[in-house]
């Protein structure tokens, strides 16, 4: 199959002699970076896509027959009911007007034509299968009163309710938060056991793919470029664009010290300019020319089952499979010395702040110290971001203080602070889109930083300041003159970090600036930014909620919930047990794309409650698995103290808390 | 024009954009044409050669928005009649036309000879030519109509921009006084104006600020909002910026493209506010010709069918502007939505 979106210039490519298989009760991954045209595969499947986008070749195959020469009338009733789809946003995906009863109930009532009576049973039936308790309550609930995890299982039950024989999830959990996607992806993964339906998960995360998935296709520019089961890939992938984004994934066995992250070089190519022979040939670095570069590469088995139609087929668009050393590790390069602290630079006590009866902070008390990465980490709502506001000077705390280098910031906001203090203390933002100024020009950005915070007045000092920030960020001197749009989002959040560290500062707040950049961007960034970080000794705080990442970038972390610190500590302490309750179950909520590693369960119930109206006691209680009622639900948890710095707030036994079991466990992969 | 950076240069710091291009060949035109309405006796002898360059600039203005705008038929229709009337507005003094004021020979119907001289449109009830009146007319309308449309948006920007940037207090106060404004209906407040302080020209701005600047407040007031919470201003605001700065250069930039649109659609408006204050006799005193107080003296007259031409063409006059003011609105919109 072959699908071109029409546009003013003529036909761009989307996706190119795609082939993909789909059988009964069988889960297919779907994988790839922004712009590789995988959503473009499953609008393909559904026909929708829109009025530019046209299936150019090929064929979709439905039990023999073809959608494409189907009419209208026939495809309706195909659409939803034999192949359904779920989008990123649930949100989106309800009508906000109507209550959710009424959208499930339409379901049957439309398709099948059955009696009220029966399809209101069978709606509440589906609720319970997708495990959202209080059935009654939901039903009559609007969209908007419910949380984003519980409208996604809404909307996959609305799916499951005409029963179809596919399911198309486009990225569904990337909306939602950590130990929600985890109850989702776990119950994504009996759904195929359990309703026999086959289903095609697109997502960007080979970790979640490998927990939900049989198959896998990985592609690159509208390429599948290699197609397996899901052992078979992870454990041993024939692609270099494969082996790639699994270099520049922060795994368990990468370290910022001894194995650091390989992004790849180089950027996706435009789907107008594909290089000829292979897609990813510039980009590779087993790359061989006057071969890779001469003819499109086909799908091409692998081992003993050379079968094209073999049920358990491993297939890559490689020419040189046998010649590359798969078993090679990537290596970018070699590793760093490890880090050096100087002294405490910032100081928080009993940091704490009301905004009205919300409270976002709660007694936040830890330490920063020079040259070092402190990664805070919580889902949304833990009062992280609020935390970053309070120190910036945006907002001004209700009580406690905050320190820096001995002077007192948390009720200082920034039009009082001093030009050495503003200097001292700047910002990476999460947004690549959003953190820089669409109307101005990147270098005029810098540029007024650096008059701004770094006191220059000389222009022609100020330009040369601007470029040798550019090329700190491994940036080409003219992206200068260029305007923010002109720029991909990892350029831009290169320009980001360049800006935050114009004015030299001792502190750099990061609030999630990897969370929106593809694979091996972020691979990029991240390295960049422990880069400078060395290079210019400063203390970095890094605020999270990807644990993968912060196990890789940080020194010691930070546990927040509901605004409260629940476990702090080095960053190996904290991720080896003994765990904060709330700690195993974040550990547990990450996919692990390595296959040397197993992931005990812990999956946590309920919903994170509104910080409005917080549970008494422990914040945790409603949610934890070792609560001791009575205990919990009562008094506030003490503090209790282990390692050296690794303190954790809990009512349990100090003896329950030592006796945990590791989260992740090696495992031997010579089986 | 380009942006590109120049190393060595300081050009990556005020590179001559598009941008700046545009502004200089508006104020080429704008500032004489004001000149020229507003203060012509002040001018003396130098009157007549003041609107001399605005002519060439109308035509290089039109022909670079009918480059950047070619995709959208509807703003090119919407440019053209626009650019067609600011023509007319800075050479109507050098075109070989009958005085606008003198009276020749009175009710001449159109396309006729009489005394010696054509009439194409005829003249209306004291003789005067419609054509040269028509033509001259236009100046006024635009004028004072574009001025009072910038007047109004400057106050409403501005007012928009504190109470959506600074929020708060501000907020509360910016959005009681424009709720009072807004709770008059418009012609009350006109008259209201124009009857307190006496017609005039700056008054029709007076009161065409009171009427339209609360509307554009809320609408900056409301894009302001949506803009302040995005990364870019948070990055001003931790550098310590102050907040003039992030208003007028961070803020007001990047919320440029609704507003244009707005501010096509509201000269529209404008304009008819201005024509039928001088119809009602409340805005532009005679004798100058003025489109509003053409459709007025012509009012009577018209009542027989043989003299509604004297009706029909400022009528058209004024239509074809405002035409042209929404169709221009219309194609930004559309090409604004397009990518």
């Amino acid at each position: 199959m072959s699908v071109s979106y029409a546009s003013r210039n003529g036909d761009i490519p989307a996706v190119v002699d795609f082939s993909l298989t789909l059988r009964r009760g069988e889960a297919h991954g779907l994988v790839g970076e922004s712009g590789c045209g995988k959503s473009t595969v499953a609008l393909a499947i559904m026909r929708f896509l829109g009025t530019a986008g046209r299936v150019v070749g090929g064929e979709i195959l439905f039990h023999g027959r073809d959608l494409l020469t189907m009419t209208g009338a026939q495809l309706r009733r195909i659409r939803g009911a034999a192949i359904a789809m779920i989008y990123q946003e649930p949100m989106s995906s309800l009508n906000p007007s109507m209550t959710v009863g009424a959208q499930l109930i339409e379901v049957p009532l439309c398709r099948e034509g059955v009696r009220r009576r029966e399809a209101d049973a069978r709606a509440r039936q589906m609720l319970e299968r997708v495990r959202l308790a209080d059935a009654g309550r939901i039903m009559r609930s609007y969209p908007h009163q419910l949380s984003g995890g519980q409208q996604q299982r809404i909307v996959i039950a609305m799916a499951l309710l005409s029963n179809p024989e596919i399911l198309l999830l486009d990225e569904p959990t990337t909306a939602l938060d950590v130990t929600v996607e985890a109850g989702i992806v776990d119950l994504i993964r009996s759904i195929s056991a359990e309703f026999g339906t086959a289903m095609l998960y697109i997502s960007h995360n080979l970790g979640l793919v490998r927990e939900t998935c049989d198959r896998i296709t990985v592609m690159y520019s509208g390429e599948a470029v290699e197609v397996g089961p899901i052992a078979a890939v992870f454990r041993g992938m024939r692609h270099p664009y494969t082996r790639g984004l699994f270099a520049a994934i922060p795994t368990l066995g990468t370290d910022k010290t001894t194995h650091p992250l390989a992004a790849i070089p180089g950027t996706l190519p435009s789907p107008r300019a594909r290089p000829p022979g292979c897609v990813f040939g510039p980009r590779c670095t087993s790359f061989v020319a006057g071969r890779c570069d001469t003819n499109p590469v086909a799908l091409r088995g692998i081992g003993p089952a050379d079968d094209a139609e073999a049920a358990d087929r491993h297939a890559s668009r490689c020419l040189r499979i046998g010649e590359i050393d798969w078993t090679a590790p990537v290596t970018a390069a070699a590793g760093r010395p490890a880090p050096v602290f100087g002294e405490v630079v910032l100081e928080v006590r009993d940091l704490t702040k009301h905004y009205r009866r919300v409270v976002a902070n709660d007694g936040l008390t830890f330490d920063a110290r020079q040259g070092e990465t402190v990664a805070i980490v919580g889902e949304s709502g833990c009062g992280k971001s609020t935390f970053a506001r309070i120190l910036m000077g945006l907002v001004e705390a209700t009580s406690g203080s905050i320190e820096l280098a001995g002077l007192e910031l948390s009720r200082r906001p920034v039009t009082r602070r001093s030009r050495a203090t503003i200097r001292s203390l700047q910002m990476i933002f999460q947004n690549p889109f959003d953190t820089l100024n669409p109307s101005r020009s990147v270098g005029s950005q810098i540029a007024r930083v650096i008059r701004k915070c770094g006191g220059e007045r000389n222009e022609a000092r100020i330009q040369e300041r601007m470029f040798e920030l550019l090329d700190l960020v491994k940036l080409p001197r003219d992206v200068a003159g260029r305007r923010p749009r002109q720029l991909s989002g990892g350029q831009k959040q290169r320009v980001g970090v360049a800006r935050a560290f114009a004015g030299k500062p001792a502190v750099v707040v990061a609030d999630e600036p990897l969370s929106a950049l593809d694979v091996s961007v972020q691979a990029a960034v991240t390295e960049l930014l422990i880069d400078i970080q060395r290079q210019e000794g400063t203390t970095l705080l890094f605020i999270s909620h990807d644990l993968s990442v912060v196990r890789y970038v940080s020194d010691r972390v930070v546990v927040m919930y509901l605004g409260q610190i629940m476990e702090q500590g080095r960053t190996a302490d904290v991720f080896a047990p003994p765990y904060h309750p709330y700690t195993e179950a974040l550990l547990a909520a990450i996919p692990i794309a390595d296959q040397r590693f197993v992931k005990r369960k812990v999956l946590l119930t309920g919903e994170i409650p509104s910080a409005s109206d917080p549970p008494p006691g422990c914040r945790f209680f409603t949610r934890c698995s070792h609560r001791i009622t009575g205990t919990c639900d009562v008094s506030a948890p003490p503090v209790q103290q282990f390692a050296a710095e690794h303190r954790i707030a809990c009512h349990l036994p100090r003896t329950h808390l030592l006796a945990m079991q590791p989260i992740f466990e090696g495992r031997d992969t010579t089986s | 024009m380009s942006s590109r950076a120049a190393p060595g240069g300081r050009r990556f710091q005020r590179p001559l954009t598009r941008t700046e291009t545009w502004v200089t060949l508006l104020a080429l035109i704008w500032l004489p044409l004001v000149a020229y309405v507003m203060f012509r006796p002040a001018l003396g002898p130098a009157a007549p050669y003041l609107l001399l360059p605005a002519g060439p600039a109308v035509i290089v203005t039109y022909i670079m928005a009918v480059r950047r705008w070619h995709e959208s038929r509807i703003a090119l229709i919407g440019v053209t009649l626009v650019g067609f009337w600011l023509l007319v507005a800075v050479t109507v003094p050098y075109l070989p036309i009958a005085d606008p004021n003198k009276p020749l020979v009175p009710l001449v119907p159109p396309a006729t000879i009489r005394q010696g001289m054509l009439f194409v449109l005829g003249s209306d009830v004291r003789g005067r030519d419609i054509l040269s009146r028509t033509l001259w007319g236009c100046q006024r309308v635009l004028v004072w109509g574009i001025t009072a449309t910038a007047v109004a948006y400057g106050v409403g920007a501005g007012f928009g921009l504190v109470g959506g940037y600074l929020g708060g207090w501000w907020d509360e106060l910016v959005s009681f006084v424009g709720n009072i404004f807004l709770s008059f209906p418009v012609m009350v407040l006109f008259i209201l104006v124009l009857d307190v302080l006496g017609p005039s020209g700056f008054n029709i701005i007076l009161a065409v600020t009171c009427s339209s600047a609360p509307i554009i407040m809320r609408i900056v007031r409301g894009l302001a909002l949506d803009a302040r919470s995005r990364d870019y201003i948070q990055a001003a605001q931790t550098r310590g910026e102050h907040p003039l700065w992030i208003m007028l250069v961070e803020l007001l930039p990047n919320v440029r493209g609704p507003l244009i649109v707005d501010a096509c659609l509201r000269l529209g408006y404008t304009t008819v506010a201005i024509t039928t204050l001088t119809f009602l006799g409340l805005g532009l005193q005679p004798p100058d010709p003025d489109w509003g107080l053409m459709i007025k003296e012509a009012a009577p007259a018209a009542l027989l069918w043989k003299y509604s031409y004297m009706l029909i063409v400022p009528s058209l006059a004024v239509s074809s502007l405002i035409l042209g003011f929404n169709f221009t609105a219309d194609g930004l919109r559309e090409m604004s939505q397009r990518d």
